[in-house]
């Protein structure tokens, strides 16, 4: 209890302090980490893959920013309540959310990915024909691999995500699809070295738009200074260059 | 209650149930074919192998089937990768289904449980019927299947059928390593539709009628079999 107060008095004085200040926009995100995306460094400093862009995105709208930590469950409140000025805390764009506030342009999507060994040559989804394929049960993974692969192969369902990785390390499936971010940590690990990421999956009717930065209805200004923010440094190549030194595959998901 | 997703799902629930009944009939014969020996030689001896089989039950009664499958199933599969010449030998292609570890995993609890079950069998049959089969010259294997056997399953068929219902309600274990029987499929529906209580009440229901079913089957086979009374 005492920790969510010095929090919240945490939030309030930060809010407080940039009310005053008033020509900068307050950047809301979890108080909680989230890594490789956000996290509070030793010296209280936020930190991460989402705190660059956000920092890049306000240098191109040639705006002062601040972070606002802020507990998730009351963010969207705390946006309506011009607490905050946009949210910029890997919150995915949903039908739901979209009632309440405005979303800009996704900034990222993690994409699915399909791993398999790596002496398998596979080129496109059309290579997995008679191959076993491993999902996890009612994943978007396991939608997708019904959408577009449940013709000519053989589709093992399993409970738990690190029961296929298991199994494709054994050798009894061929190829695995699911999440990139949530499958770099067995990729690096001496099990996953026998394998690599053969394709990049994406199709926004299974996997969901993205994430995109939440702001106010009324505030179409900031969002159409937040969406020419996002083309110019997907443009310029700040984007990429601040993606490589996080990731080793395509963040963004997706060519558009 | 909310049961628009059924005819959905059916398909899929017909699918499961064929999974099911397949590795649960499979285990009890594999099980009981094996059960027979097990329970015997603890009776007759040589005494080390009666000392073998009755460490097998313990061993196998004594550990969690959902263990025994795992370390079956993802032990095995996890030392396959330091043996390559596996992946080109002709045993590979029943190594990499999930099916045959379920049916001999199972089947070896099955008997380990009846096993103990047929021991007790065995030893109950009184010795002057085996007596007198011998009297009339009976071979020891001619002894076992017109005497010996049939006696001692008289005496636990009910127990049979006991061990037989919980082995059907043991199947959903199979589902965490890729066997989707009813309640896998149950599994998907719940997830997918977010219901929790309709697609369980289904399993239920589904396991329920099985479980009617092998008590009418068991039943059958005990007025095959006369009994004292009517002998």
């Amino acid at each position: 209890m005492k920790i969510i107060k010095s929090i919240l008095a945490a939030t309030v004085v930060a809010a407080g302090m940039s009310t005053a200040a008033n020509a900068e926009v307050r950047l809301g995100l979890d108080s909680s980490n989230y890594e490789p995306f956000y996290s509070r460094s030793a010296d209280g400093n936020w930190t991460g893959w989402e705190i660059e862009i956000g920092d890049a995105l306000c240098a191109a709208m040639q705006e002062d920013c601040v972070w606002v930590p802020i507990a998730w469950d009351g963010i969207i409140p705390a946006l309506t309540a011009k607490k905050i000025d946009a949210i910029l805390g890997s919150m995915s764009i949903t039908e739901e959310r979209k009632k309440t506030i405005n979303f800009s342009d996704k900034y990222y999507n993690t994409p699915a990915a399909l791993i398999a060994p790596k002496g398998l040559s596979i080129e496109s989804i059309d290579d997995l024909k008679g191959k076993k394929i491993g999902v996890q049960v009612s994943s978007t993974h396991s939608n997708y691999v019904e959408k577009y692969l449940s013709d000519g192969t053989d589709v093992k369902i399993y409970q738990d995500f690190n029961d296929h990785n298991q199994d494709l390390f054994a050798g009894r499936v061929d190829a695995v699809v699911a999440d990139s971010l949530a499958l770099a940590p067995f990729l690096e690990s001496a099990e996953g070295s026998c394998c690599e990421i053969k394709l990049q999956l994406n199709d926004e009717e299974v996997f969901g738009i993205g994430v995109g930065a939440g702001i106010r209805k009324e505030d179409t200004d900031l969002l159409a200074k937040f969406n020419a923010a996002i083309a110019q440094i997907r443009a310029d190549g700040t984007y990429d260059e601040i993606s490589k030194k996080y990731f080793n595959f395509d963040i963004y998901g997706g060519s558009n | 209650m909310v049961w628009d997703w059924l005819p959905e799902y059916l398909p899929k629930f017909v699918d499961g149930l064929w999974v099911t009944l397949q590795l649960f009939s499979l285990s009890i014969f594999f099980g009981f074919l094996l059960a027979i020996p097990i329970g015997l030689v603890q009776v007759t001896g040589p005494k080390w192998l009666g000392h073998i089989a009755r460490g097998y039950c313990t061993l196998f009664r004594g550990t969690p089937l959902l263990i025994q499958l795992w370390l079956l199933y993802y032990g095995l599969g996890s030392v396959f990768p330091y043996y390559p010449g596996l992946r080109e030998s002709f045993i590979w292609p029943i190594l990499v289904e999930a099916f045959p570890y379920a049916v001999v995993a199972f089947s070896l609890s099955v008997a380990a449980y009846e096993g103990h079950v047929m021991k007790g069998a065995f030893q109950s049959v009184p010795k002057g019927e085996l007596q007198a089969g011998r009297a009339f010259g009976m071979s020891n294997f001619t002894l076992l299947r017109r005497v010996w056997l049939p006696r001692a399953l008289q005496n636990v068929l009910p127990t049979l059928a006991g061990e037989a219902v919980l082995t059907l309600k043991s199947v959903p274990l199979a589902s965490t390593i890729t066997i989707f029987g009813v309640y896998g499929v149950g599994s998907i529906v719940r997830q997918e539709t977010y219901r929790v209580y309709e697609p369980l009440l289904f399993v239920g229901f589904i396991y329920i009628c099985l479980t009617g079913l092998i008590v009418v089957l068991f039943r059958w086979l005990e007025n095959r079999v006369p009994s004292e009374s009517q002998l």
